[in-house]
């Protein structure tokens, strides 16, 4: 196991390198720059110290090097000495839109408020999916089964851009119970979290619901119905602990997803998050800070799909890693 | 991973399951109780404790996240997109500027109510009979923030910054009006000496320029012109803002900044005007999506929204009946380019043509219904003294003889050519779709829908890869060369590859001139060469400015065709009876 998960943790920094290049190669493809405004500076001299500023008009390949922080360049006393910062060091650089900050001091404002707006997301997500699923397949065949399986059908159906403003109209505006939007205390995070929670809490049920009904005919709940065991801890010890795996693996990229914002809900409640700043940057053409988030992103994703890999040796006994 | 599937090794592992679990809850005498019941399941305890664990941590990460402001803001405002910077000599924007005005102050400042000039850092200036040099005299008092006295080597140091090519500043040429400005920045030159702006002595800035420019106290009050603090931004460089404190020219000081969260101005006590700074603590809400933005004024979380991309177009009709939707004229003009160098519109009668067949009251009335008022010239009213010249309007009969003569009678033989508009607003399509309709009905012409994004849009305007398309300006400062001298023959913001050298010496001319009527006149010579003789643009409307605010409780915000409403000025009275709905 352990061997394994070393394996794969070395295989990080290649794709890391691989993802990071590509990202800052393709952005620089699409048309146009950070500078590029409606309103051109009164002489074309203005634009040309602004990209040599931000190192916009070396080579691509120079630039690269640079922004991982593996450029030297020669200074008149001491000789040949690395560029500062760069993506080695984990510094992502200027934001080159937000040009009082840079990339990493909008992380650090930003993702603590995705993190825990998704966090909170994730926990309504399985904490109402998992249970509801559980529940409409061993009610199978019930009333209650055909309403949960509505209920979950229909929170998948309706996107959050729907969501969100209808309960902003009714639990906000017309009952006052929840802030119609922006970050402060508790109860601003209540809304968002139903909007952002409610879809995947639908996805989840959905999938423990078949993870159950593909589980209960199998024939070690057969062997265990036989020895008579009670049925709840036919389902809860046995048929849960694998029906559970397809939600597991989900929860990997979810999870990912969730932790590094929404921009539907961020601009819809007006939340600080970092999930704005992803969809923004690009359009902006913000080179840095699309490349960071992009390798921010990359790592979440990377770390929590070995977690979920792992979480699969824990759960399910067929699974083995040699 | 390697998944073994081989049943004996299967079943073996539910054997496991089944025996911890006949083990741990010894029989089968939950038989008849339902799952739900179960939930005292034999791992209970744990799971409760690490329940517990998770809760705890995320009420902590909750507490980290969620720090509400405290205290309350005497005045929140909701102030449009999150500024891109606060740096004074980089910004652009109008969210921007805002609030860079309130924190840095130039020479002038603007008054209130009618956006003009008046005396700031400056108490006074004589200006020479030539109109080219200006000296300015700072006010005795005039400190910063943190108690140092504001001095001419200040106001010196600060323009140089904006000049000086390392600054980058996009807009430093709002200085170039100053000798050797534009030489400086370019790096003709290089000695900051040569730069027309001198301190005589601590409180003495004398500032020679290149042209006598009457709008030039216009551009003192500008944030790219305020005065910033030296120290500061040479100990912390790039970061100067992130900085505590940031010493302050202007009225309020700049306590905290969280990035697309808020921005808190406290107000500064040693600012020379403090006793006429009406609220103490200002808070400014980044937010760019109109319906959130309505939702936090309906529900009292805002008090102000000023801009006019906050207002949901979809209300729009409803609300601007009400008291406390304010709509008023302010600098901007919405207009279509030409591409002069392609057929066929590099014929001066099928660009008018086509300007002639627009009915221009149509659009503001059906799609933009935001008060603005239709455009016949360039420069929007409201400039003191000039009068613009009458351009081409509706008259669809004058439009089919012009293309009959440039031989498309009844659009027979027009060849193929688009219409260029970006997706930052649905604004351009609808207007878009409105002028196709409009351009096929009176002149039989197709012309097909392009819709880029925005820099893609930007990139093709600039490199003339477009046949019409859509535009705006908003003017820098209160005078018709902010908006002629972008089509003069290289300039930048031109883009339509119109060069008219009457047109450039018309403007050359004017902005030599010393007597500002000569000069006015000369300025409308040029612009009805742009508007009705060459037409490479074809005007639709004027903007109009759109905040929302109840006017009986907040007082302080004036309509003027800069749309600038200095924070200073601008107060809540508490509530008359009606308390306010507080979330």
């Amino acid at each position: 196991m352990t061997a394994y998960v070393l394996k794969r943790l070395a295989f990080v920094g290649p794709l890391l390198v691989v993802i990071s290049f590509l990202a800052f190669v393709l952005l620089r493809l699409a048309p146009g720059g950070p500078f590029d405004k409606e309103r051109v500076p009164a002489s074309p001299e203005i634009e040309k110290a602004l990209r040599a500023r931000y190192h916009l008009d070396e080579p691509l390949g120079q630039q690269y090097l640079r922004y991982v922080g593996l450029w030297w360049e020669k200074r008149e006393p001491g000789g040949w000495r690395r560029v500062n910062g760069g993506l080695i060091v984990g510094d992502f650089g200027p934001s080159l839109k937000y040009r009082d900050h840079s990339v990493n001091d909008i992380i650090a404002q930003a993702l603590p408020v995705s993190l825990s707006l998704g966090a909170l997301a994730f926990c309504l997500a399985t904490g109402l999916g998992i249970p509801l699923g559980f529940h409409t397949a061993v009610r199978k065949g019930h009333w209650d089964e055909y309403a949960g399986s509505l209920l979950a059908l229909l929170v998948i159906c309706i996107p959050a851009l729907v969501v969100g403003p209808i309960l902003v109209m009714v639990l906000a505006l017309k009952w006052q119970w929840f802030p119609v939007a922006l970050w402060g205390g508790p109860w601003h995070a209540v809304l968002p979290t139903l909007t952002l929670g409610l879809y995947f809490a639908g996805r989840i049920a959905r999938l423990m619901r078949e993870g159950m009904l593909g589980v209960l005919p199998s024939e070690f709940i057969t062997a265990a119905r036989a020895k008579g065991l009670s049925e709840t801890a036919i389902l809860l010890r046995h048929a849960f602990r694998l029906a559970v795996l397809p939600v597991v693996s989900y929860s990997g990229p979810l999870l990912a997803d969730l932790l590094t914002g929404s921009f539907v809900v961020e601009s819809l409640f007006q939340i600080p998050g970092i999930g704005v700043f992803l969809v923004n940057s690009a359009l902006s053409r913000d080179y840095p800070m699309v490349v960071g988030l992009v390798v921010l992103y990359a790592v979440l994703l990377l770390l929590l799909n070995l977690i979920v890999d792992v979480a699969y040796g824990l759960l399910d006994p067929r699974v083995s890693y040699e | 991973m390697k998944l073994a599937r081989s049943a004996p090794e299967c079943n073996a592992g539910a054997l496991r399951h089944f025996r911890a679990a006949v083990r741990d809850r010894g029989g089968g005498h939950l038989a008849r109780t339902p799952w739900w019941n179960a939930v005292q399941a034999p791992s209970r305890g744990r799971s409760f404790r690490s329940g517990r664990l998770a809760f705890a941590l995320l009420g902590t990460l909750m507490l980290v996240a969620c720090r509400g402001p405290n205290p309350a803001a005497d005045l929140v405002i909701i102030n449009g997109a999150e500024p891109e910077t606060l740096d004074p000599a980089l910004m652009t924007g109008q969210a921007d500027l805002r609030v860079g005005l309130a924190v840095f102050e130039g020479l002038t400042r603007f008054n209130p109510t009618n956006a003009a000039p008046t005396p700031g850092l400056a108490e006074r200036w004589e200006v020479s009979p030539d109109g080219l040099t200006y000296t300015f005299h700072l006010r005795s008092h005039a400190v910063w923030s943190t108690g140092e006295p504001i001095t001419a080597d200040d106001v010196v140091y600060s323009w140089r910054r904006v000049l000086h090519p390392a600054t980058a500043s996009e807009y430093a040429g709002l200085l170039f009006y100053v000798k050797n400005g534009e030489a400086f920045n370019t790096g003709a030159i290089q000695d900051p000496a040569q730069v027309g702006a001198a301190a005589l002595d601590a409180r003495t800035v004398r500032v020679e320029l290149q042209n006598p420019t009457p709008f030039f106290l216009d551009l003192c009050g500008t944030p790219t012109l305020a005065v910033v603090p030296r120290q500061t931004i040479e100990r912390h460089g790039d970061r100067w803002l992130s900085a505590r404190p940031v010493p302050a020219s202007g009225a309020y000081c700049l306590e905290a900044w969280r990035v697309n969260d808020r921005i808190r101005l406290r107000k500064n006590p040693r600012y020379w005007d403090a006793a006429n700074t009406r609220s103490e603590i200002v808070d400014l809400l980044p937010c760019v999506n109109a319906n959130t933005a309505l939702n936090l004024y309906t529900s009292g979380a805002a008090d102000v929204v000023w801009d006019k991309n906050l207002v949901p177009g979809e209300l729009l009709d409803v609300l601007l009946r009400r008291p406390d939707f304010h709509s008023y004229p302010v600098l901007g003009t919405y207009f279509l380019r030409f591409n002069v160098t392609r057929a066929p519109f590099h014929d001066p009668r099928v660009r008018a043509a086509f300007a002639l067949a627009v009915d221009k009251r149509r659009i503001v009335d059906k799609i933009t219904r935001g008060g603005e008022q239709i455009a016949s010239a360039y420069t929007p009213p409201g400039v003191p003294g000039y009068d613009a010249p009458v351009g081409l309007s509706l008259d669809p009969g004058r439009a089919r003889d012009l293309m009959a003569q440039a031989g498309f009678p009844g659009g027979r033989r027009f060849p193929a050519c688009d219409y260029l508009c970006d997706t930052t607003s649905r604004l351009h399509e609808q207007i878009a779709i409105e002028l196709q309709a409009m351009w096929e009905r009176e002149l039989g012409v197709r012309v097909t829908l392009r819709k880029m994004e925005w820099k893609t849009f930007l990139v093709a305007q600039r490199d003339l890869a477009y046949d019409l398309c859509r535009s705006s300006w908003i003017g820098d400062y209160n005078d018709p060369n902010t908006f002629l001298d972008m089509f003069m023959s290289h300039n930048g913001n031109n883009r339509t590859g119109w060069k008219c050298e009457p047109y450039d010496r018309l403007l050359r001319e004017a902005n030599a001139q010393l007597d500002p009527a000569r000069r006015l006149a000369l300025l409308r010579e040029a612009e009805t060469l742009l508007v009705r003789e060459a037409a490479p643009i074809v005007p639709l409307y004027f903007y109009a400015g759109l905040e929302y605010y109840d006017a009986d409780r907040i007082h302080g915000i004036f309509a003027n065709v800069r749309a600038e409403h200095p924070l200073r000025a601008i107060w809540k009275s508490p509530p008359a009876g009606r308390p306010l709905a507080q979330p």
